[in-house]
This record gives structure tokens, C-alpha cells and sequence, in this order.
């Protein structure tokens, strides 16, 4: 990885250091300057392209968010949170449709569901490491894809279908394309945010430390157990509010959202974006939403598109687009 | 079983650790003294770093017992050993490769500060150990190094980088596994002095396979072979045993 590792006596000089640190902060201002440009693109974006697919591209975005939350800064690779984006999907589609709740709080009802499943299947899979904590993780979301099969208030194939936007706290009609376009946008800006505020944390930093040498930090006295179960809530939280709005969304909550292959899209988002990358998770997502959409009515299936791109990434660039973008800015 | 000596500030009675059957560590009585640098020698495979591993809790002992500080800590969780303020280093280098030096230092720093859970605020907060770190990065000699990755230091820096953040816990046992493994001549110097200093008012435990560090630095030496103590006593009592000369001098051939 680091050929400098070998280096010996030849010692770096302090005026690289430097350097070092001038690049990083010229790094950061450049992700300040396309936050504010991405920004200022998702507000005028709905007046020139078809909102819902703008709305479809902003929750799968956030999913990948915080499913980059766990991959990317903890280190830990979850097969199963597609249970959080699908049961949430679920939860805030019941609210809203029998329930009767306004879209913020069926929206809330999900994302605070997701965590509590986030609680129960973390607890069990934290304990662990590598290839069998993904194991563990998606053998408990097939369990929960099998609940949400057979619990009468999912409709099982049908799903729950025709879930009302309603008034956004019985003020806004989110009926109308602008409206529920720009509460979405708020709310995936929130979770964005969110997600963005703990890697930059003290937790965050911890965090970190934890995915570079698990052991060193056990040695320093971090319960890492405590640390990783926290960002597995954390991150299947935001996953699930993810998940309750593309229910408002698109007004449907089905068994797409909880099977094991959504759990595999999320990590190809990731990789193709860049995980560990603020922005990575949301342009792979854009790029697979886009490309999902784009195949949709051509004779090519989807799926074969999808895995060359994948099979691609993997040979090509392995740090994923924002990756490799930041590797060469730091050249 | 017998009791443990009240001067010792880490003892073991009895400590044994079977694999499949193989006693790695064979009913090991281990008593550290405090304010003592003791050493722990002994031939490829005689059980050291397992010893380590089971004083540090992340390997639990199959027989036996631990005492730090007239507290059995044999049920007690690495992390909360470490906490207890018996802090190990690993034969391996640990440090956390991308993370910059500075940041390496802060990680062990921000705990005790409460500023470890913290995650709705900005870590600008870690600015608030800077002086602390730097003063702790300083005095192992890296201040010229603070904003590289640790990855980029060569290895005895490592080493160095491994004992700074160690110390930011002020733990008053170090145990250091074969710190000067892989050294050569000058950084072995540079490490021998640090360890030295800040030995001052703390206990130190160490694995090496240097005689000539373990001659200069150690107040006690516990030989091991084959998983069991062979002598113990200073160097110059344990260097003359016979048992030792045949088990571990006379093999030596490095």
C-alpha cells in the first residue's frame, strides 16, 4: 500500500507536512464548493427533469449514505440493510395509510422502527468480524423479509399500495409535485447532514480508529463492541428514513424494498460512488438509479448492465468515481 | 494455589492457556514489582506474547489467576483493563495507519476528556487536546511529523508513534511487546532511552529478544520455555543459569 513505509533513515522533511495539511484543507474547501453547487443544482433540478425519478434518485441516495456510514467509516459490511430501507417502507406506509398520520410523522414512524430492528439485528451480528458479520446480517434480514411476507398488514405480494402523500402537517399538500419534491429534499439534506455531522465527530473519530486497528483501540480502553452497535443504529436509522419516504414517495411499500437484492444494490451504489466519500454513496446511487431507469424500456436486462458496470468498478477503479476523483486531486 | 506477593502490582497464579489440547502457558507464576522494568525472555515459541495476550485479557486463561493492583481482573474485558490502567502495545506495530499522527495521539487522548461519544458535535472540539498531544508527540521526538499518516513513518518512528499514544492514558503499567523488533542499531538506542524515561514512576513489562536491551534496560528478568518459567531473577543471576544457557542462550543464533 505505502511504498514511504519502507523508506528508513530517509526521514520526511516537516515542510511536506505542510504541504500535507495545505492540501487537505484545499481538499476540504473544493468538497465545501460542490456541496454548495450540488445543492444549488437539486433546488432549480425538478423544473428540468421528471421530479419523481429526481425524488426516486434523492432516497436511494440517502440510503447509500448511511449505508456508508457502516461500510465506509466503521469498516463493518452489512448484507441486510435493505430490512431497514424496506421495513421502514412498511412502517411509515401503514402509518400514513391506516393510521392516518401526516407524512412527517408516518415518515418518523419508520425511520424510529428501522432503528429499533437496527438494535435487535446489530446486538446480534456486532459480536462478528469480516465475512461473518455479513453473514449474520443477511441471514437476519432474509428472517425479517419472511415476517414482512407473511404479518397480514404488509398484503404480502400486493404490498400496501396507494399510501396518501397527505398535508405535510396538515399544512403543505404534498400532492402537488413541487411540494413533496422540496420536503423531500429537505429531509434527504437532513439525513445527509446527519450522516456528514458523525463521521466529523469526536464518535466519528473513534469510529475511525476502530476500522484502522480494532485491537489498538480495544488496548486503549474503547468498548468497540458499544461504538459499533451505535453506528449499526445509526446508520439503519437513516437507511430506514430513507425507506419511509420513498414509500410517501412513490405511494407503495412492497417486498422489492426488503429483499436480499436491494441489500446488494445499496453496496454497489456505494463501491461505484466511493465508499468512505462524503459524496460517493449519492452519486453511485444516482448512477445506478439512472441507468436502472435508462434500461428499463430496452432489450438489454438491467441486471446484465448492472453487474458489467460492477464487474467494471471492481477491475478498474476500485475506490469507486468520488475516489479515484480525490486520489488524483492529491496528486 | 498461593498468595499473591503484596508488593506486586500485577501478579498471576497458576496461569495456563491449552489449545486444542497444547499448553501454550503452563502454570506460570508471574509477580511484577512496582516501579520495576521487567523483562520476559525466552526462546521462539515459549509463550510470551501469550502471557501478554492473557495478562491483557485478550486471551482468556484457561487455568489460573490475575491480580493488577489487589484486583482479580481475570473476568475483566480488555477494554476495561486498559482502563484500569494496564495499557499493552502489540508486536505488530499499532498504530492507526491513516490516520495522522497528531490524530493518533487524540484518539487515545479523548476519552478521558469525555469526548469520545460525542457525535452531534464537530470534532474542531479535538482541537482542545492539541497542546497535550503535541507535548506527548514531542517528547518521543515526532513533532516534525504530527500532519503525516502514520503509515508514512518509517518503523522505528512507529514505534515511537505506538509509545506516545500509549502514554497519553498515563497508565501506570506499560507492557510492550518486543518493541525494538525489527530495529536496527540506532533507532534500538532512541526507543532504549525512551523507555527509560518513562519508566520513571511507572512499571513497564516487556517481551524482547535483544539481550543486550534487556541487559541495559531491565531491573528483572522471567525466563520461558515451552510455556513454563525456566529462572527468573536480575540479568546477571538469569544469564548464568544453567537451564537458561542450555534452553535459550545456547539456541541462540541470531
Amino acid at each position: 500500500m505505502s511504498s514511504l513505509t519502507q523508506s528508513g533513515a530517509a526521514a520526511p522533511e516537516a515542510t511536506d507536512a505542510e504541504a500535507g495539511h495545505r492540501r487537505q484543507k484545499s481538499l476540504s474547501r473544493i468538497g465545501l464548493v460542490v456541496a454548495v453547487i450540488a445543492v444549488a443544482g437539486l433546488i432549480a433540478a425538478p423544473f428540468f427533469v421528471y421530479p419523481v425519478f429526481l425524488m426516486t434518485v434523492l432516497c436511494f441516495a440517502l440510503f447509500a449514505t448511511a449505508f456508508n456510514l457502516l461500510l465506509g467509516y466503521v469498516g463493518l459490511l452489512s448484507f441486510g440493510h435493505a430490512a431497514f430501507f424496506g421495513g421502514a417502507a412498511y412502517f411509515a406506509a401503514h402509518a400514513a395509510k391506516v393510521w392516518g398520520f401526516e407524512p412527517l410523522s408516518a415518515i418518523l414512524v419508520g425511520a424510529v422502527g428501522a432503528g429499533v430492528m437496527g438494535l435487535a439485528v446489530g446486538a446480534l451480528a456486532i459480536r462478528r468480524q469480516g465475512i461473518y458479520f455479513a453473514m449474520v446480517t443477511l441471514a437476519l434480514s432474509q428472517m425479517i423479509f419472511f415476517i414482512f411476507l407473511q404479518a397480514p398488514f404488509t398484503h404480502g405480494e400486493d404490498g400496501i399500495q396507494g399510501v396518501p402523500r397527505g398535508d405535510l402537517l396538515g399544512l403543505v399538500d404534498l400532492n402537488r409535485p413541487l411540494n413533496i419534491y422540496y420536503f423531500v429534499l429537505a429531509v434527504f439534506l437532513f439525513g445527509f447532514f446527519a450522516v456528514w455531522r458523525i463521521v466529523h465527530s469526536p464518535f466519528g473519530h473513534v469510529l475511525q480508529a476502530i476500522r484502522e486497528n480494532e485491537n489498538r483501540a480495544i488496548s486503549l480502553g474503547y468498548r468497540v463492541e458499544r461504538y459499533k452497535l451505535a453506528a449499526f443504529v445509526m446508520s439503519a436509522t437513516i437507511a430506514g428514513l430513507a425507506g419511509a419516504m420513498k414509500a410517501i414517495v412513490l405511494q407503495i411499500a412492497t417486498l422489492t424494498d426488503v429483499a436480499w437484492q436491494m441489500s446488494g444494490e445499496v453496496v454497489l451504489m456505494t463501491l461505484l460512488g466511493g465508499m468512505g466519500t462524503i459524496f460517493g454513496p449519492s452519486l453511485g446511487a444516482a448512477v445506478v438509479v439512472t441507468m436502472q431507469n435508462y434500461f428499463a424500456t430496452s432489450d438489454v436486462p438491467v441486471t446484465v448492465i448492472i453487474g458489467v458496470v460492477f464487474v467494471l468498478c471492481v477491475l478498474l477503479f476500485r475506490r469507486g468515481i468520488v475516489g479515484e476523483a480525490i486520489r488524483l486531486m492529491k496528486r | 494455589m498461593s498468595a499473591t506477593s503484596s508488593d506486586a502490582i500485577l501478579s498471576a497464579r497458576g496461569l495456563t492457556k491449552e489449545f486444542f489440547g497444547f499448553k501454550a502457558v503452563n502454570n506460570v507464576d508471574l509477580d511484577v514489582m512496582e516501579g520495576t522494568i521487567h523483562a520476559l525472555i525466552g526462546p521462539n515459541g515459549a509463550g510470551k506474547t501469550t502471557v501478554f495476550n492473557l495478562l491483557t485479557k485478550f486471551l482468556t486463561p484457561t487455568e489460573g489467576r490475575i491480580v493488577f493492583r489487589g484486583e482479580d481482573i481475570t473476568k475483566v474485558k480488555p477494554a476495561d483493563v486498559a482502563r484500569l490502567g494496564l495499557v499493552r502495545s502489540f508486536q505488530i506495530s499499532a498504530v492507526f495507519p491513516h490516520l495522522t499522527v497528531l490524530d493518533n495521539v487524540r484518539v487515545a487522548l479523548q476519552r478521558k476528556e469525555g469526548l469520545a461519544v460525542q457525535f452531534w458535535r464537530s470534532n474542531r472540539l479535538l482541537g482542545r487536546l492539541n497542546e497535550e498531544a503535541e507535548r506527548l508527540i514531542d517528547a518521543v521526538g515526532l513533532s516534525a511529523f504530527s500532519a503525516y499518516d502514520a503509515a508514512e513513518l518509517p518503523y522505528g518512528r512507529k514505534r515511537a508513534l505506538e509509545i506516545a499514544t500509549t502514554l497519553a492514558l498515563d497508565p501506570p503499567v506499560l507492557l510492550f511487546d518486543e518493541p525494538m523488533a525489527g530495529m536496527g542499531a540506532e533507532d534500538i538506542g532512541r526507543i532504549s532511552d525512551l523507555i527509560r524515561r518513562i519508566a520513571k514512576g511507572r512499571t513497564v513489562v516487556m517481551v524482547e529478544h535483544n539481550l543486550n536491551v534487556v541487559a541495559d534496560l531491565c531491573d528483572r528478568v522471567t525466563v520461558l520455555a515451552r510455556g513454563e518459567i525456566l529462572a527468573e531473577g536480575d540479568y546477571a543471576a538469569v544469564s548464568n543459569d544453567k537451564r537458561v544457557r542450555e534452553a535459550y542462550m545456547g539456541s541462540e543464533d541470531e
